[in-house]
């Protein structure tokens, strides 16, 4: 086909120019070595136990600061969800959601009937409990950061490429520099925390602010904190999240040993998830509606043969 | 053609009860069954079809979202979410909205493309080429409108940055801003009255398609040779079932392509930054808008220099207006005789320039103006310092060790002294717009009027039917 040739080339100018669009500073987020499932073409699905880990680290440890208030129990249980199986197709029948839900204490959106506010056990038809009761309140219990809600995070990061937001979400949870992190006092008394660099060219020392973390996959600038030759201050930023995945930070109820790189694996998964949560779906009716697609091409192909075979054009 | 004598004959008593009160299966006979069409269009002209059905899925679809959705600050964000999540094959229906949008002007960039390579503007064509900018411009708006309502932080930051420019208009541009938001900012009433506008649109853009159609059907479709049809028998096929099944082969294939996006990659058209909720308190580290709008905000930040009274805002926004203004203008700014420029060889090579400067805009748009393609030296330091007696004093440094060395004595001296990167000289992107900016003007306003009259085009055949046989130069001695 040669005529479409110029249209792909087309295509690829866009993608160029949508690549040219990368901010600058942070460095570029990468999968796992074992790469994501759910990106393989043409019809990669979530690794579903993944996804129920993930939910597990999300629960224990995510969920302290960060919100998901585009989600509801129900979801876990829903066709996609990690906890959904097929002889409870109504998720809000689903005991594992069900005893999910009922161990967080929800304040009902109604109050009772005398106006006065209600706790109680949360049910599959409840959003996810959110950590604070508004963003000033969250703000202060963080020093200022305001830590985001993660329901679409996978998809607010990267530049919307199957499993960009998921790489983010793992090399930031990855990426800290905790183990090159040294203390010193500083000339106030007061300890300060810096990281030695000795990387080719990024040759110098970063200072990291009170209270902030320095994460190379953080866009941000760190020129102001870089003692050393500017042009090759380090990528990255500092962040007011502190490294929260340390080896064993969650005991996995499949007896999965919890490493680092494996709870920020399965809370990647569960964010790609919670992101689309229909994209299994999506990945499922992919194949039969391009096979239906390419099949009415061909066959319209052979008729425009068959149509024109005797006029000269 | 309107001169084509109506081959339909009602054969059933409905029919002939109908035609004889309201011929419009007669209307339809003429215009898309028995319409002569020159045998001679390629795969450039499936793209009107190609169109009217991106139209249909963009209303269809559009329609159905509707629905769903909340135009409501607070709410809008949460609604589109709920479409994919909870609304039944909601987020296949709001992929195929969203993907569909740039589908629709790619499809539309290609048909334009066509029509200025093979000359469709020109007599007798030039009401369909207007009623073709109007909807383009009608597109536009609807896609601005559009990308406003999820409610995200480049719907936000985008339509902040779009409805601003108007305020660089002297005199009457502060009130046409308020006007358009609808108060002093960016808010509710906007998100409201953009939903409004962005349902009603796409039914002026139907209205006018059906013009664009019935201009296309009085002279008839131009063709590859931009030789006018001579003999209906010899020179045209009837549109069906020849081009219905020409045109049905090209929109499956363009729906595959529109199929590969809407299930394996239906977010990497739009940007990211969009599926975070909309805050006025935070901008964005980088504005955008969406690809197709991307050499117009190339062209509108080209502009950095004032001329006399008009500065540079004001400037930019006639650029990016003046952009497709210009279009508008086409028909009377190109002089040659000759259609197709198939037969001329040196205005077909400025057009081909021409495509790559649009490509190369749209790569200008999507990239921070300051930022060097090439690069001319390296970046140097410079430790600015007042000494200890005050005198202040500048020092440029080709390697960190000496820089810091001689900002650490200064200190150490009792005086101030910073360092800081200065940044080499360079061709950047805003260079390159520029560039190419002017290109796109010289294109229309210069090239194509100057060209027209001195150029000396290949021969013509003379006619769609010998074109074909392969006497594409006009028959020196007579055929046959």
């Amino acid at each position: 086909m040669k005529l479409f040739r110029p249209l792909l080339l087309g295509l690829g100018a866009m993608a160029l120019g949508l690549s040219a669009q990368a901010a600058g500073g942070a460095k570029h987020a990468h999968a796992p070595e074992k790469g994501w499932s759910f990106a393989k073409v043409p019809a990669g699905q979530l690794d579903k136990e993944s996804v129920q880990r993930g939910f597990q680290v999300y629960q224990e440890v995510c969920s302290s600061c960060h919100g998901m208030k585009l989600l509801s129990y129900r979801n876990l249980g829903e066709p996609g969800g990690p906890f959904y199986y097929d002889e409870y197709s109504n998720a809000n029948d689903n005991p594992l959601v069900k005893a999910l839900a009922a161990e967080i204490e929800i304040l009902d959106p109604n109050p009772d009937e005398n106006g006065d506010p209600v706790y109680r056990p949360a049910i599959p038809a409840d959003t996810f409990r959110s950590p604070y009761p508004n963003d000033n309140a969250a703000k202060a219990a963080n020093g200022g950061a305001l830590p985001p809600d993660l329901s679409v995070i996978t998809k607010a990061r990267g530049h919307g490429a199957d499993g960009d937001g998921a790489s983010y979400v793992y090399s930031l949870m990855t990426g800290y520099k905790d183990d090159k992190i040294k203390t010193k006092v500083g000339d106030d008394g007061l300890n300060v925390n810096y990281i030695d660099f000795d990387e080719d060219e990024t040759v110098g020392t970063l200072t990291q602010p009170t209270g902030l973390y320095y994460n190379p996959y953080f866009a941000g600038d760190t020129t102001p904190q870089w003692d050393g030759d500017p042009r090759h201050a380090p990528y990255g930023g500092f962040l007011a999240m502190a490294p929260q995945l340390p080896d064993g930070r969650v005991e996995y109820i499949d007896g999965t040993e919890a490493t680092t790189s494996q709870m920020a694996y399965d809370v990647a998964n569960f964010l790609q998830w919670a992101g689309d949560p229909k994209q299994g779906q999506r990945k499922s009716l992919a194949l039969p509606v391009m096979l239906y697609l390419v099949l009415l091409a061909i066959l319209l192909w052979f008729s425009y043969k068959r149509i024109w075979r005797n006029v000269e054009h | 053609m309107s001169g084509h004598e109506s081959t339909y004959e009602p054969k059933t008593g409905i029919e002939k009860w109908l035609d004889s009160r309201l011929p419009i299966i007669r209307l339809a006979h003429d215009s898309f069954v028995d319409f002569p069409t020159p045998k001679n269009l390629n795969y450039w002209y499936t793209f009107g079809g190609i169109l009217a059905i991106c139209l249909a899925v963009q209303i269809i679809t559009g329609v159905v979202l509707a629905m769903h959705y909340t135009a409501d600050i607070d709410q809008a964000f949460g609604s589109v979410e709920r479409i994919m999540r909870d609304v039944p094959y909601g987020w296949l229906i709001r992929n195929i909205h969203m993907v569909g949008a740039s589908m629709f002007f790619l499809a539309v960039y290609v048909h334009m493309f066509r029509g200025l390579y093979y000359g469709s503007y020109k007599a007798p064509r030039e009401v369909l080429w207007l009623l073709g900018c109007i909807i383009y411009l009608l597109m536009m708006a609807t896609a601005f409108l559009g990308y406003m309502l999820p409610w995200g932080q480049m719907s936000l930051h985008g339509a902040n940055v779009i409805i601003n420019l108007f305020g660089a208009i002297p005199l009457v541009g502060e009130p046409i801003q308020s006007w358009l938001m609808g108060g002093p900012s960016v808010g509710n009433q906007t998100l409201q009255r953009f939903f409004s506008l962005h349902y009603l649109l796409p039914f002026m853009i139907a209205g006018v398609v059906i013009l664009h159609i019935w201009a296309l059907h009085v002279p008839g479709n131009n063709n590859p040779t931009g030789v006018e049809v001579q003999d209906v028998e010899k020179d045209t096929v009837p549109f069906h079932p020849y081009y219905t099944v020409k045109d049905g082969f090209a929109i499956v294939v363009f729906l595959i392509i529109f199929a590969v996006f809407v299930f394996y990659a239906p977010n990497v058209l739009g940007h990211a930054d969009n599926y975070i909720e909309a805050n006025p308190l935070v901008t964005p580290a980088h504005i955008v808008p969406e690809w197709y709008l991307l050499p117009f905000y190339a062209i509108l930040r080209a502009i950095t220099f004032n001329i006399g009274p008009m500065d540079a805002k004001l400037l930019g926004v006639i650029a990016m207006f003046g952009a497709i203004a210009v279009l508008f203008l086409l028909p009377w700014l190109d002089t040659s005789k000759v259609k197709s420029m198939r037969y001329r060889p040196v205005a077909k090579q400025f057009f081909f320039g021409f495509v790559i400067a649009c490509l190369l805009l749209g790569w200008c748009g999507a990239s921070n103006p300051d930022n060097a393609i090439i690069p001319m030296g390296s970046d140097k330091l410079v430790v600015s310092y007042t000494d200890s007696a005050g005198l202040e004093g500048q020092r440029t440094f080709e390697d960190y060790a000496p820089a810091a060395q001689f900002r650490d004595e200064q200190v150490t001296a009792g005086g101030v002294a910073s360092l800081a990167i200065q940044k080499a000289p360079a061709f950047t992107f805003k260079h390159l717009s520029q560039i190419l900016t002017a290109y796109y003007f010289a294109f229309f306003l210069l090239i194509l009027p100057v060209l027209g009259l001195r150029e000396r085009p290949k021969g013509e055949p003379d006619s769609i039917h010998l074109s074909i046989l392969g006497h594409d130069a006009p028959a020196a001695a007579p055929a046959e």
